[in-house]
């Protein structure tokens, strides 16, 4: 038997001994998500065993290697190891920025010490991250942040506030853009630091949103204390991890585009809202093409996905496409959403009603402006695909 | 099945390229035009093409064909959408070639297919009747006589019509207008008796015709696949030409971005490279975007038709209905980006607008393929 086909022999396997019942069946709300973290909060037994059990094996992390609490496989291993928990509908055992944001950076620019450190919490769950990126006057304009961080010798102290902070009132430990030099250009005075955010120096604040929920936070620094091995790169290099790690999260967002593996499709939603005439389409005639049309986009966008990340394995690169995918993807999910509300007429317009799609129509909005809005993305399009020249 | 072409593609991809560049651009369509040419066409160009495998990229290897598959003539199909460049390609090697393979007896097979994949036999598809695309719309009807049919009726928008050596006609032997029952495929040679050809001139220079059939007699050799069962073989052979027409507009777009981006980066206004204004960097980029999907879905629609053919209507639907749009975006895009010189004919972006807009109607619009694909995911 070839390798590859026995991983999958003895992967599947293990899954059919080891996934719980309960952790095979579509989550029942967006609170059924494991985050893991020092206050993680499980709704059931079976979300911890799958953690665990899955953290034990580094499949949380499939391609991480072992040293770093991962599962060391290879691309094709780890592709095998997705189509098989698909098969069984296994649900993802940790949702994570440190996986999807964080680690992908520390990989590519942190030292041993600090991979040692961080990496084996994130694939646990022990530590659940934040992001500190945009300030209140530094939003598109991300490299204008002013967050001050100081050489104090034995340490750095950190001044500012960050805003839109995801999940922060929930999070261990947070990774910040700071400015370490005032007097240089605005993107060379910018570093990547790791803080700790169990210290007086750190408050969150929620910020309620359009949807009435508070998925976002204020943190503010106040003599936040950062020790001086958890300065990520060189100093004043901060910015090339910035995008690094703006890149993986596009493409984290713009996925959603894709809609997730539970959500129904377009079309049976509407046919459940608006109901099918005589002849056996959509009552509402108008509805049925757009519908029709976003469904037909959402087939050409999955199908994009798959390309470029085929593409970026056999080595041509996901790169700026990223934008293209983060564009496509949250412009296309807005649609979704849109003519949810469109078939669920006045049933939508109510708090709570017909499936909570009034706060996830509202919701979305925020996808094409969180991880840089539409527009940045189309300017980062046209001068790093197109070759346009900048002005 | 990967989201990419193997090397085999990838090479064929490359040849076709460079060879529709140097041999065949634009400029040999606007000259066909110009000289109001009889064939519609060149024929050495469309020899040189048998003669690299391209008439028979459909055809099985046991008639003299290479059968590398839909994939691989949508890259040809993709690339001559790059050149317009003006050829029986679709009508033979797609349609023709689908035709007769998947549907065609032994001794139809044995007799035509060779000659085909040699470049040396022409068909053409006659399926409408009506200024829309409606293949179970049929009212020309074959009759039985004798021992075989007697056809009359009229079609049109019959590409390369004029020029086939045989047209595949869809006729009523049973059933009424617009029921799929009852509709049978012939083979009938363009020279037969009654069989009258109307040469239509249209916006793209390219071939088409209306066809008369007045008292045609075939034989029962005639019948391609099934009498009255004809409709469920129609639908696979325009699957494979809608799929066709998707990669060809797909190219067409691509080229129009390329030669808008080429020019956006060279014009001058208000003393700047127009290329540096936000209000154009960023139509471009959607366009950019559109034409990424848009080449995404086609590769998605060719792999079902070579991986699963009997599954593919959806999906070649939602290549045809997004190309159609996407193409016209992008022929739409890149005369307003061009500016005046972009309505001239000496430039050859004109050409683009006026071939994706035939491109998107045969066989289908965009506004047809949205309502099958509503209608195949039943809503």
């Amino acid at each position: 038997m070839p390798d590859l086909e026995r991983f999958r022999a003895e992967t599947r396997a293990w899954l059919e001994a080891n996934c719980p019942e309960e952790m095979r069946r579509p989550m029942k709300g967006e609170n059924d998500a494991v985050w893991g973290g020092r206050k993680a909060v499980f709704e059931s037994e079976a979300q911890k065993t799958w953690l665990d059990r899955m953290a034990s094996k580094g499949w949380t992390v499939p391609e991480w290697p072992v040293a770093y609490g991962g599962g060391g496989l290879s691309k094709a291993e780890a592709k095998v190891l997705r189509e098989e928990m698909g098969r069984i509908k296994a649900r993802s055992p940790l949702m994570s920025f440190g996986i999807w944001m964080l680690g992908p950076a520390l990989l590519k620019y942190g030292n041993e010490d600090q991979k040692l450190e961080h990496l084996p919490k994130i694939a646990r769950g022990e530590i659940r991250w934040a992001q500190g990126y945009s300030e209140p006057n530094a939003g598109s304009d991300l490299a204008a942040l002013m967050t001050k961080c100081e050489d104090k010798g034995d340490h750095y102290l950190v001044n500012g506030q960050k805003i839109w902070t995801s999940y922060a009132d929930q999070a261990d430990w947070i990774f910040v853009l700071v400015r370490t030099d005032f007097t240089a250009k605005k993107h060379e005075g910018i570093s990547f630091i790791l803080v700790d955010m169990d210290q007086p120096g750190v408050t969150t604040k929620p910020i309620k949103l359009i949807s009435g929920k508070s998925p976002f936070c204020e943190t503010f620094f106040d003599d936040a204390r950062a020790e001086k091995k958890n300065l990520v790169g060189e100093l004043n290099k901060g910015w090339t991890i910035a995008k690094y790690l703006l890149t993986h999260e596009r493409e984290m967002i713009g996925g959603t585009g894709a809609g997730s593996g539970a959500m129904r499709p377009m079309g049976d939603v509407a046919i459940q809202q608006v109901g099918l005439n005589e002849h056996g389409q959509l009552a509402d005639p108008v509805l049925r093409t757009d519908v029709a049309r976003a469904e037909i986009d959402g087939l050409a966008f999955l199908s994009t996905l798959e390309r470029v990340t085929e593409e970026a394995k056999s080595g041509q690169g996901v790169g700026a496409n990223s934008s293209m995918l983060k564009y496509y993807g949250t412009e296309l999910n807005k649609r979704r959403l849109e003519l949810m509300m469109d078939g669920s007429g006045h049933d939508g317009l109510e708090w709570d009603g017909d499936g909570d799609v009034a706060r996830h129509w509202l919701r979305t909005k925020a996808n094409s402006i969180e991880g840089g809005t539409s527009e940045v993305q189309l300017n980062i399009i046209s001068k790093r695909i197109l070759d346009l020249p900048s002005a | 099945m990967a989201m990419l072409l193997n090397e085999e593609q990838g090479m064929l991809k490359d040849a076709a390229k460079g060879y529709l560049k140097t041999s065949a651009p634009i400029s040999q369509l606007r000259k066909l035009r110009d000289a109001e040419s009889a064939d519609g066409f060149d024929r050495k160009t469309w020899k040189d093409m048998a003669e690299m495998g391209w008439a028979s990229v459909l055809v099985p290897e046991d008639h003299g064909g290479v059968a590398m598959g839909h994939v691989a003539a949508g890259v040809i199909a993709e690339e001559m959408g790059r050149t317009l460049t003006a050829s029986p390609f679709l009508s033979t090697a797609i349609l023709g070639a689908t035709a007769l393979t998947r549907f065609g007896s032994e001794a139809q097979k044995a007799e035509y297919l060779p000659r085909l994949a040699a470049g040396d036999f022409l068909t053409a598809l006659a399926v409408d009747e009506t200024h829309k695309h409606n293949p179970s719309s049929v009212t020309t009807t074959a009759q039985r006589s004798g021992n075989g049919f007697k056809l009359d009726g009229r079609k049109s928008f019959v590409a390369e019509g004029h020029i086939a050596d045989m047209l595949i006609v869809s006729a009523r032997t049973a059933g009424a207008d617009g029921e799929p029952e009852g509709i049978t495929l012939f083979l009938v040679p363009r020279e037969a008796a009654g069989v009258s050809v109307e040469r239509a001139s249209m916006i793209d220079s390219r071939n088409s015709a209306a066809i008369t059939l007045e008292g045609v007699e075939v034989t029962a050799d005639a019948v391609l696949g099934e009498v009255d069962g004809g409709y469920t073989a129609l639908e696979a052979v325009l699957d494979a030409g809608r799929a066709g027409l998707a990669a060809e507009m797909s190219g067409s777009a691509q080229e129009c971005l390329g030669q808008t981006l080429a020019y956006l980066r060279e014009r001058k206004q208000f003393g700047e490279i127009i290329g540096t204004y936000q209000a154009l960097q960023h139509r471009a980029a959607h366009l950019y975007t559109e034409i990424e999907l848009g080449k995404s879905i086609v590769l998605k629609a060719l792999q079902t038709l070579d991986m699963a053919p009997d599954h593919a209507a959806m999906m070649v639907s939602a290549a045809k209905s997004k190309l159609g749009q996407v193409a016209q975006l992008s022929a739409r895009e890149a005369i307003q980006m061009h500016g005046g010189i972009g309505m001239t004919d000496e430039y050859d972006i004109g050409f683009f607008i006026k071939r994706v807009r035939v491109a998107e109607a045969l066989y289908g619009d965009a506004n047809y393929h949205t309502d099958k694909f509503a209608r195949l995911r039943k809503y």
